[in-house]
This record gives C-alpha cells, sequence and structure tokens, in this order.
C-alpha cells in the first residue's frame, strides 16, 4: 500500500496562511470576523489549542490587534487577520508596533472598498493603505502572494522578517487567492527555517531597549525577563521612555526608518518570468500576476517579447529589481486590482522614461490574461 | 514602607498637577503590591492615554503605556501569553468608558485575571478638561460651556452588569478602604475593577469652582456613604454624595481556567 | 524613652498642595512660603495619614519601632 505524503494537501489560500502561521511557530491569534479572512480565524481557533496555542476572537478589530501586540510582547508570536475594514481600523495600533517595534503579522485579504465595499469580492485597493495608513513617517513590509504555496511560505517569512526587524509585517492578500484552492506540497517542517527575536545578553540595568548599535535593531526583552523596561508610542529615547529631546527624537526615528531602508535587499523579493530579451515588461502582483503571467505566455506565442516582473514584496518599494531590467523595453504594463496605485510607483522608479500602460479593475472582478494580452500586444 | 524601591526615581516628580488625587491612589496600588510581596519582575502594569495612563512610565515594572482606550486589549494578550504575570490596568474615565468602553465591558464579560484601576476625576484632564462619560449632568468642562447635557456613567455598576468578578468604589480621601480594596483586586482570580473617584482641582474643580485638590478631598471626606447606608435614601437625599464600596465579589472560573478546558477537548480530538 | 516618629519632607517632589496640612489629625503642619513647615513634630501619633495622602510622595514617616528594629 502506497503510504500518502504528508506534505501534499489540498488547501485554500486562507487556510495556507494559517498552516503556514503555526509552522512559522505563532501560537496567539486574536480577530474578529470579517469577509473574506475569517477562514484564518476558523482554522487557527481548532488548531491553536490543540497545540498548547491560544486563540481569542476578540470584541472589535481594534482590541485584535491590541491584544496581538500584547502577546507579542509576552514572547509569543501572534498574528491577526481581517480586510480593508478591518484593517482601517486597525490603523492606530499598527503604528503602535511600528513605534514600539513589536514584532507580529497582520494579514489583510483586500476586498472591494472604499467603505464596506464588496466583501465577497476581490481586490487590490489597500496597497497604499498599507504603506500609509497609519500616520507619521514610518517603514513598514508589506508582502503580497499569488498562490495558495506561497501563501504559505510567505507567512513564514512574515513572521521571519517581523521578528527579525522588530517590525509588524503586512501579508497583503486578496480575495482570489484567498479562496483560491490549490494542490500543494509543502515543505519538510524540519527544513523551514525560523527566525526569533533577538535576545539581549547584558543585565537588565546595562539593557537599552532601543538602543542604537551598529546593526540598528535592537535587542528586545520579553516582558516578565527581568528587564522591566518601558514600553510607549510616545516619541522616546534609548531607555524607551518619553522625550522631548529633539536630537533623540530624531536619532530613534531615523534609526527605525534605517534598519528597514539599509536591509531592503534582504526583504524585496521579485519574481521574474522571460524579462531577458522582452520588449514589454509587465508589473503585476498578488492574483492579477497569475493572469499576468498566462497574458505574457500568449503574448510571445503572438510574436510579441514580454516579460513579467512579479512582486511578491510590495514594500519598501521593488524600485531597485525595476531599474535593472526596464531600460531596454519599448513600455511597461501594470495590471492591478485598484485605479493605478502600483503603476503610480513605477512612474517614479522609472522617472517616466517609459510609458506606463495601466490596466485596471475595481468592479470586484479579477482581470483577465486577455485584458492584460491585450495591453500588452497593442501599438497604441 | 518604602515607596521609593518601587519608583523609577529618576522620572520624579511626576507629572501630576498639584493636589491632583492620582499620585494619592498610585501609593495605594505600592503599599499592597508591598503588602503581597509581589516581585517586581512578575508584574506588568499597563495603560492607555491620559494623566492616570502616565502611571505605569513611574514604576520600576514591566511597563506598557498604550494607544487611547486600548490598555485593556493589549493587557488580553500579555495575560493569556504570560498566565504568571500579574497584570494590572491603570485607566481614566474617559479611556476606560469612553475610547476604550466596549475593550472594558468586554474584558468583563471574559472575565480574564486583570486588575484594573480606573482613576476618575470625571474630566478629560491631559487635553485640558473636556467633559468625559462621567461627568455630572450640568457640571461644567471645555466643551460644555453652558453645563453638561448628558447624564453620567457609573463606572462600578457598569462592570458589574458587564461581568466583573470583584468591583468596589473608593474616594482617593479614604485611603484605607481603598488599600482594602485594591488588595481584594489584586487577589481577585478573575476581572476585577476597581474605581477611585480623585479630585482633579486644574480641569474640573477650577472650571466647577469646587476649590483646590485639598478642598476636594474634604468634600470627599465629608460627604461619602457607603453602599449599605445609602440603601433606602432617596435621590434627593443622596445628591451630591459619594457612594463608595464593594458592588461584586463573587467566585467564578476565570478566561483561563475556561480556555485551559478549550486546549484539554483540542488536544483529546486532534490526536 | 518615647521616640518621636521622624517627618521629612521632600522639597523638590512637593508641589505645595497642602494637603498633608489639612488633614493631619493633630495639626502637626502649617503651611510655610512654599512649602509645608513640621510645626508640632512632637504631637505626631505616626497615623500615617499625611504619607499616605502626599500624592507627591514628598512626605516620609519613620517609625520609631522601625528604627529600633532596623539599628
Amino acid at each position: 500500500m502506497e503510504i500518502p505524503n504528508p506534505n501534499i494537501h489540498m488547501w485554500q489560500g486562507n487556510v495556507a496562511c494559517a498552516e503556514g502561521a503555526i509552522a512559522a511557530g505563532c501560537r496567539f491569534f486574536a480577530g474578529y470576523p470579517i469577509t473574506p479572512s475569517t477562514e484564518i480565524a476558523e482554522v487557527l481557533s481548532q488548531k491553536l489549542p490543540a497545540i498548547g496555542g491560544n486563540f481569542i476572537q476578540m470584541e472589535d478589530e481594534i482590541a485584535a490587534i491590541g491584544a496581538v501586540i500584547g502577546a507579542s510582547l509576552g514572547g509569543v508570536k501572534a498574528l491577526t487577520a481581517t480586510s480593508g475594514p478591518g484593517f482601517s481600523l486597525k490603523q492606530e495600533n499598527i503604528g503602535f508596533a511600528v513605534m514600539a517595534e513589536v514584532p507580529c503579522v497582520i494579514v489583510n485579504v483586500q476586498r472591494g472598498g472604499p467603505s464596506t465595499g464588496l466583501p465577497t469580492h476581490s481586490a487590490q485597493g489597500d496597497v497604499m493603505q498599507a504603506r500609509w495608513g497609519t500616520h507619521g513617517d514610518h517603514p513598514i513590509i508589506v508582502l503580497s502572494p499569488s498562490s495558495v504555496r506561497e501563501t504559505y511560505d510567505m507567512t513564514i517569512r512574515a513572521f521571519n522578517l517581523a521578528e527579525k526587524y522588530r517590525i509588524p509585517v503586512v501579508l497583503l492578500s486578496d480575495e482570489t487567492v484567498a479562496h483560491l484552492t490549490e494542490k500543494i506540497t509543502i515543505p519538510d517542517p524540519a527544513s523551514i527555517e525560523i527566525i526569533d527575536r533577538k535576545k539581549p545578553y547584558v543585565s537588565p540595568e546595562k539593557y537599552l531597549p532601543y538602543q542604537i548599535d551598529e546593526t540598528d535593531i535592537p535587542a528586545m526583552a520579553n516582558f516578565g525577563e527581568g528587564f522591566r523596561y518601558h514600553v510607549t508610542g510616545l516619541a522616546h529615547d534609548e531607555t524607551g521612555f518619553p522625550t522631548n529631546n529633539p536630537e533623540k527624537i530624531k536619532a530613534q526615528l531615523e534609526r527605525l526608518n534605517r534598519k528597514i531602508q539599509r536591509n531592503r535587499n534582504d526583504i524585496v523579493e521579485v519574481e521574474t518570468f522571460e524579462t531577458e530579451d522582452m520588449e514589454v515588461l509587465v508589473i503585476a502582483f498578488g492574483a492579477t500576476a497569475r493572469s499576468a503571467r498566462r497574458a505574457v505566455i500568449n503574448a510571445r506565442e503572438s510574436g510579441v517579447k514580454a516579460g513579467l516582473l512579479r512582486m511578491k514584496t510590495i514594500w519598501p518599494f521593488p524600485d531597485e529589481e525595476i531599474e535593472k531590467i526596464y531600460k531596454s523595453v519599448k513600455k511597461i504594463v501594470v495590471p492591478e486590482m485598484n485605479l493605478g496605485q502600483i503603476a503610480h510607483e513605477v512612474e517614479w522608479a522609472t522617472r517616466r522614461e517609459k510609458p506606463v500602460v495601466r490596466v485596471n479593475k475595481i468592479n470586484g472582478e479579477p482581470i483577465t490574461p486577455n485584458e492584460i494580452y491585450e495591453s500588452i500586444i497593442s501599438q497604441g | 514602607m518604602d515607596y521609593l524601591q518601587y519608583l523609577r526615581k529618576d522620572k520624579m516628580p511626576h507629572i501630576w498637577c498639584d493636589g491632583c488625587g492620582h499620585g494619592i491612589v498610585l501609593k495605594s496600588i505600592l503599599r499592597v503590591i508591598d503588602k503581597l510581596g509581589w516581585d517586581k519582575n512578575n508584574i506588568a502594569m499597563i495603560s492607555g492615554i491620559g494623566c492616570s495612563s502616565r502611571t505605569p512610565g513611574y514604576v520600576d515594572f514591566n511597563t506598557l503605556h498604550t494607544t487611547h482606550g486600548r490598555g485593556l486589549t493589549f493587557a488580553t494578550g500579555l495575560k493569556i501569553a504570560r498566565p504568571d504575570l500579574h497584570v494590572i490596568v491603570v485607566s481614566g474615565d474617559g479611556d476606560a468608558t469612553a475610547i476604550g468602553g466596549n475593550h472594558f465591558i468586554h474584558a468583563a464579560r471574559r472575565n480574564i485575571d486583570i486588575s484594573v484601576i480606573i482613576y476618575n476625576n470625571y474630566i478629560y484632564g491631559m487635553t485640558g478638561g473636556q467633559v468625559s462619560p462621567t461627568t455630572p449632568g450640568g457640571k461644567k468642562a471645555s466643551t460644555t460651556p453652558y453645563g453638561n447635557p448628558d447624564t453620567p456613567f457609573d463606572i462600578s455598576r457598569l462592570a458589574q452588569a458587564a461581568g466583573a468578578a470583584y468591583v468596589a468604589r473608593s474616594t482617593a480621601f479614604h485611603v484605607g478602604k481603598m488599600d482594602r480594596y485594591i488588595e481584594q483586586a489584586f487577589t481577585k482570580t478573575g476581572f476585577s475593577v476597581v474605581e477611585v473617584l480623585t479630585p482633579c482641582p486644574t480641569s474640573y474643580g477650577r472650571r466647577n469652582k469646587e476649590g483646590r485638590g485639598v478642598d476636594m478631598l474634604m468634600y470627599q471626606k465629608q460627604n461619602s456613604i457607603g453602599i449599605e447606608q445609602a440603601k433606602g435614601k432617596t435621590a434627593e437625599e443622596l445628591k451630591g454624595k459619594y457612594i463608595t464600596g464593594v458592588f461584586v465579589d463573587k467566585e467564578q472560573a476565570d478566561y483561563r481556567q475556561r480556555y485551559d478546558e478549550v486546549i484539554k477537548k483540542a488536544s483529546k480530538l486532534n490526536k | 524613652m518615647k521616640k518621636n516618629a521622624e517627618i521629612t519632607i521632600n522639597e523638590q517632589w512637593c508641589k505645595s498642595c497642602e494637603i498633608c496640612v489639612a488633614f493631619c489629625p493633630q495639626k502637626v503642619y502649617e503651611m510655610g512660603r512654599f512649602y509645608p513647615k513640621i510645626v508640632r513634630p512632637e504631637d505626631c501619633t505616626a497615623c500615617m495619614l499625611c504619607e499616605k495622602l502626599c500624592p507627591d510622595f514628598a512626605i516620609t514617616v519613620t517609625v520609631p519601632d522601625k528604627i529600633e528594629k532596623s539599628q
């Protein structure tokens, strides 16, 4: 009798996210029901207590992100999942996690907006909200999966990056990928790289929770480990206590942003397809990148040398990766389920040296390969 | 007792105004912690935003100063992640019952093992004296220049209705009662609330002609009445009185005990 | 020999709220120009009310038996 491979699954994107979180070491989930992300909560409500973890459905979206930050301060990897309206509500506390440098992962399964919008339909309209949703100058990491398997891998990566850089990481999925069911083979659990936050190796008296050193990433003590430090969303100095000293505020906020900027090569991931000899560059992400790939294949069959750059990391924006490949193309096609949020960034990154053709759709329907194909082969 | 062993002395003197009762409440909290002999490493003090919420900055525990009204949400996550820690939330009337009102009633409903000390001074002090959910009707605030048209929340009754395991109210003046209530709250398994009525001379007293902090404490001394004594008295007789005492003290399974049952069931089913 | 409680006032932390002056049952304090003055220390019964009510952690009352214990 053939023994079934335990690593082969027929999973929905949201299930893969929940499973990826568990594989990453997540043992705390706090959430609030919202379509189309709810399956993540449902799966974790079943799985987490079975492995000694904790699941809690909070009273609202704000409470959910608050509980996640609290759990992370206690040393437990924590996740919340939501969609547009909930993502809006969470923004203040996402800013807190950025400011206080508390690792956590926020999944936003994008649906049509603005407002209540299209709860059961797909969209990619939260690109800029994911970047600038919370107030003030701040860094953020945003990843976007295109498949079920990638949702699994990227959830793990989101936790690893959150822990490594002490920052909230947004997994920006969309209704299409989240509700897509695919057969996938997940990696052997033992082969998965897991990163944990850097611990302090000094005595509590010498511990500076926001120390500025050569790494720009301070070591993090968990509450209850004897360090007795202060965490606040107020501007603070190396000790963690509020300060009005302009020099100290500047030093901390610069470090906060620098820790991501200087590590952007470690964070930014793109995938290129048929870009070596291309004349038309397609830049896409999320569910739309699936249609874009098909469009590129079809264009090549029609004799048009198209290529695809698929953004796996949205923020920091992959400008350097685009820079490397766009010079020789005639035009750039940017399909996205919004009115041009990424296209605008692409125009900046390429200094408007090439025509950027937008393929936009905001009616809740995914962009089809043919819609992208038409823009690739069009001479206009 | 030596309060200084619990203070971050380099952060003192604190920011609270002269005559503000917040320091009196903090002292009571520290006396109880000292009496209970808790290890400072095992105490987490969490707050939201406002005058009361500056408390954690002054004490030598694991301290967390969160966003407005959200202290209880962070505390909930921390308590679940680290059940071994004593989690204390300090909050104000606006923080706990306006912007954080939903979290307050749900933490009570959940009966999670967290103690909340609410410094109720009937005003938003930090922002300069705006009306709060506990400002009595008719009283003046910077945003009710003609008198407050709203009726106030009774925080203790609210906590009681929402399901807290322990609820008590004291004035800042009655330090003996306050110590006793805070001790009972800290040793209670489940959600415990101590509401302390505390003078805000700068933003409330001045505007409502109630004098300085010392005068407001004198008023508390002369106008407090126990729950038992208040029974049977008419609304007219109780006008301007502070009703203090223990509103709730009951044994019920807390969140941890109930979720441990979930873990047991889940572990069996998923074997 | 009877020892009196020892009262100290930290003037760096005192905010002159006069709570100690108003509520000391033995009228040990009187208000000075900026800070309370301890005018009748011999009347202090070490009831600790002033210490407990001082919002600024400025008053410390050291009780005699504790002094003896620590010696």
